[in-house]
């Protein structure tokens, strides 16, 4: 038997919050993955909305990209706000 | 209030639907449907524990829920048959349970608005449950019968080799027949399946008269405390 596709869950833990993902299961269709969700990752009231994604549709960045990706942010401290003095006097701002 | 003994029948159907279900845990096609049958299971046996537990006192004997499930035989239990049925397939357990899902949901409802409320109290925690079993299996039974010529066949069997145990399910509660077959024909509508036609009326369980199925699964269930009484993890 083809093993079913695989699925990517993100439960919303309470009004306001955002989805956060919590894991991954195998599903035949979104219905059921949705199902197996709720079964899977809210028995204990972990959540109040959960989406599904396939995982074949999360285009990922590669961990082998991580320092090309990622590392150049880490000497530009001119990228945080913190950086730049208000100068006296600015109203709107 | 209510009686002993039709209470007892409400409590039986859903422990000996708890113990079928069970059966499956490590034997669907994927772990995640072992993962949603077990908690289908343990719904039922949640049902059950309660409903035991007020039979039991119903009656008035000291029996609790424990001497309920574990110390009567077969002919003292008072279950439908389509309960005990051996799950020969996938197909024939969502059969069993889209049939057996409806009805609670609408027997539970009914008892959910009745005057005991004691069993009203039972039934509206039970009723959201059946609902998401009903779902479960709707959701199967359309996939399997609108699905490859192979699962259609096979679903089409377990429609019909179960169809004639509703008849037991359905006679006591006349008033609600009307409003289960429109739930199970929109479902076998749906899943391109034929509803069987009425013939065959298999019937006895609340009286005791039970298929051998019963004997068998009641030894597996009971044979830890009928050798060691009492036993505790």
């Amino acid at each position: 038997m083809p093993e079913w596709p695989l699925w990517e869950v993100f439960v919303r833990p309470r009004r306001g919050l955002s989805h956060t993902h919590v894991g991954s299961l195998h599903a035949p269709d979104a219905a059921l993955a949705l199902r197996n969700a709720r079964d899977l990752f809210t028995r204990r009231q972990e959540g109040v909305s959960i989406w599904v994604v396939p995982a074949a549709a999360i285009t990922a960045s590669s961990p082998d990209e991580k320092d090309s990706f990622f590392d150049p942010a880490a000497d530009k401290v001119y990228r945080h706000p913190t950086f730049y003095e208000v100068p006296d006097g600015v109203q709107h701002l | 209030m209510s009686g002993f003994e039709f209470v007892l029948g409400l409590g039986d159907d859903a422990l000996v639907a708890a113990q079928r279900l069970a059966q499956w845990c490590a034997r669907a096609p994927e772990l995640e449907e072992d993962v949603a049958l077990a908690n289908i299971a343990l719904d039922q046996l949640g049902a059950a524990r309660l409903l035991l537990g007020y039979a039991g006192e119903l009656e008035g004997e000291g029996r609790d829920e424990d001497a309920l499930a574990y110390l009567r035989t077969d002919r003292e239990y008072r279950n439908v048959l389509l309960v005990e049925l051996p799950d020969r397939d996938f197909a024939v357990l969502m059969a069993k349970l889209l049939f057996l899902s409806a009805w609670q949901r609408l027997r539970y409802e009914d008892l959910a608005a009745g005057d005991d409320e004691r069993l009203a109290g039972i039934a509206a925690k039970a009723v959201k449950e059946s609902a998401y079993h009903l779902d479960h299996s709707a959701l199967w039974t359309v996939r399997l019968g609108d699905g490859t010529d192979e699962s259609h066949a096979r679903m089409q069997r377990a429609v019909d080799e179960v169809w004639p145990y509703t008849h037991e399910l359905l006679a006591e509660a006349p008033h609600l027949r009307a409003n289960w077959l429109s739930t199970v024909d929109g479902v076998l509508a749906e899943a391109t399946l034929r509803r069987p036609d009425d013939g065959w009326r298999p019937g006895g369980g609340r009286d005791g008269r039970h298929t051998e199925a019963l004997s068998y699964l009641l030894a597996e269930m009971q044979v830890l405390h009928r050798a060691y009484p009492g036993a505790r993890w």
